[in-house]
């Protein structure tokens, strides 16, 4: 994947200054218990989607690494799923950090909570599994197949089974959601531009990475041709 | 050599019970390992006839890492060599689904055991049998068909032990939270319709990752 230009990134800077500085800024509703902690909405939600976005697209290059396995494939697997777990460490932080005033605990054995937490352990795995093989070509094949294999049960795990139990979280079990909140859409108009900055910020990072990592290759080559 | 998937599965899944038959280590040794667990519960409890709560979790759990230690058998045992036999024997799809059959097969037979030493131990107290028993089976053919692929990877990575555990428990989990809740339910004698939800979403996610199984397995069957 690669996006030409510089255009991106100057969207990714301008939408997320306007995240940082609308997002603690401008007017939020006035609400019980959740006071001015809603506008954790702009950084704690975004992180969740950002991070199913690039699991997905870290399951795609896996997919497209079997199909034709070019290490600059494997690289954009790998990368994405760092990203997404990144991603995943920073929204359970956020959703802690904000439980513990609204909720009244760091855990409260929400079922999204768990659900994530869960998932962050299969990626964990990934991860570990990463780390075991000598040959990289094995490497790369195995884990992307793990990766799949880990992704088509992470979809179930995080979007179906919190929606069969009843969870604290706004908009599930009875609680209200956001929409109930946002009367006149002031949430809205902070929270879209904040998704998109914030998964572009992700895809900024993998393309950082991913070309370390090629300059990282073709210096050990180097390397290697020289001794 | 072109015969049809249903015969080379068939042809295959033969040759899994006779070679276990032949050994009949990772059976007898799943058997045993059931009981002892039961005992070390049953004694670390120090309870007969603990609450549904306890007795269901248990069960489960025991259930579970029994599981992952047979399974995890399954692609340890073959030598190198043999791999390489099947190869120009077998096609890949036929090997994972034998395999994920014959897992099913072996760990139907493992969670009746458990049931009848958990009963015998620790008492039964389910009330829905029928449900339990439907519930069972579903717990050993998503177990299998999870786990199976899980034990190929692991096998692959010549770490299989802890690297199976890893990457077994938290895939597995989803699945357990399914079985755990509809045995409950069994368990207190619902109704059958409070457990139509979970058994349809516990029949979707063995139909997916059956489905990513046989679409992956020859990836990896190749390398």
């Amino acid at each position: 994947m690669k996006i030409k230009g510089l255009w991106w990134k100057a969207l990714t800077v301008l939408l997320m200054l306007y995240t940082l500085v609308g997002g603690l800024l401008l007017d939020v509703p006035r609400l019980v218990i959740l006071n001015e902690t809603i506008r954790n909405l702009y950084f704690h939600v975004p992180m969740w989607f950002g991070m199913v976005i690039m699991l997905a697209t870290s399951a795609v290059y896996s997919i497209k690494y079997l199909k034709n396995p070019l290490t600059k494939n494997d690289d954009y697997a790998v990368e994405f799923a760092n990203a997404g777990i990144l991603f995943g460490i920073l929204g359970m932080v956020s959703g802690m950090i904000w439980a513990k005033f609204t909720w009244g605990a760091y855990w409260s054995g929400d079922p999204k909570q768990n659900a994530a937490a869960v998932g962050l352990l299969i990626y964990f795995a990934y991860a570990i599994l990463r780390g075991v093989f000598e040959d990289e070509q094995q490497r790369n094949r195995i884990s992307a197949i793990f990766n799949i294999f880990a992704f088509a049960a992470f979809i179930p795990l995080i979007f179906i089974l919190p929606r069969l139990t009843d969870s604290l979280h706004p908009g599930n079990g009875g609680n209200p959601g956001f929409n109930a909140y946002d009367l006149d859409s002031k949430l809205r108009l902070v929270f879209y531009p904040s998704v998109i900055a914030w998964t572009l910020l992700g895809v900024w990072v993998v393309d950082v990475k991913t070309r370390w990592r090629k300059l990282h290759a073709v210096k050990t080559e180097q390397m290697l041709a020289t001794s | 050599m072109k015969t049809g998937l249903l015969a080379e599965v068939k042809a295959l899944f033969i040759k899994e019970l006779m070679l276990e038959w032949k050994q009949k280590y990772a059976f007898n040794s799943i058997l045993v390992y059931m009981a002892a667990t039961v005992f070390v519960c049953y004694l670390s409890f120090n309870l007969r006839l603990p609450d549904a709560i306890t007795w269901n979790a248990l069960f489960w759990i025991i259930l579970l890492f029994a599981a992952i230690n047979g399974v995890s058998k399954s692609f340890q045992q073959e030598r190198e060599g043999r791999f390489l036999f099947y190869y120009q024997l077998a096609s890949a799809e036929a090997i994972i689904i034998s395999k994920i059959l014959y897992n099913t097969f072996f760990l139907a037979i493992v969670a009746f055991t458990g049931l009848l030493v958990f009963s015998l131990v620790l008492g039964n107290p389910v009330q829905d049998q029928p449900l339990f028993l439907l519930n069972l089976f579903l717990g050993g053919l998503g177990f299998s068909s999870t786990l199976t692929m899980i034990s190929g990877i692991a096998a692959k990575a010549n770490n299989s032990g802890s690297l199976m555990a890893v990457m077994g428990l938290p895939v597995v989990l989803p699945l357990l939270l399914m079985l755990i809740k509809v045995s409950k339910n069994a368990m207190d004698g619902l109704a059958r319709s409070a457990s139509t939800d979970e058994i349809i979403t516990i029949t979707a996610i063995i139909a997916i990752v059956l489905a990513v199984s046989v679409m992956l397995f020859p990836y990896l069957w190749r390398s």
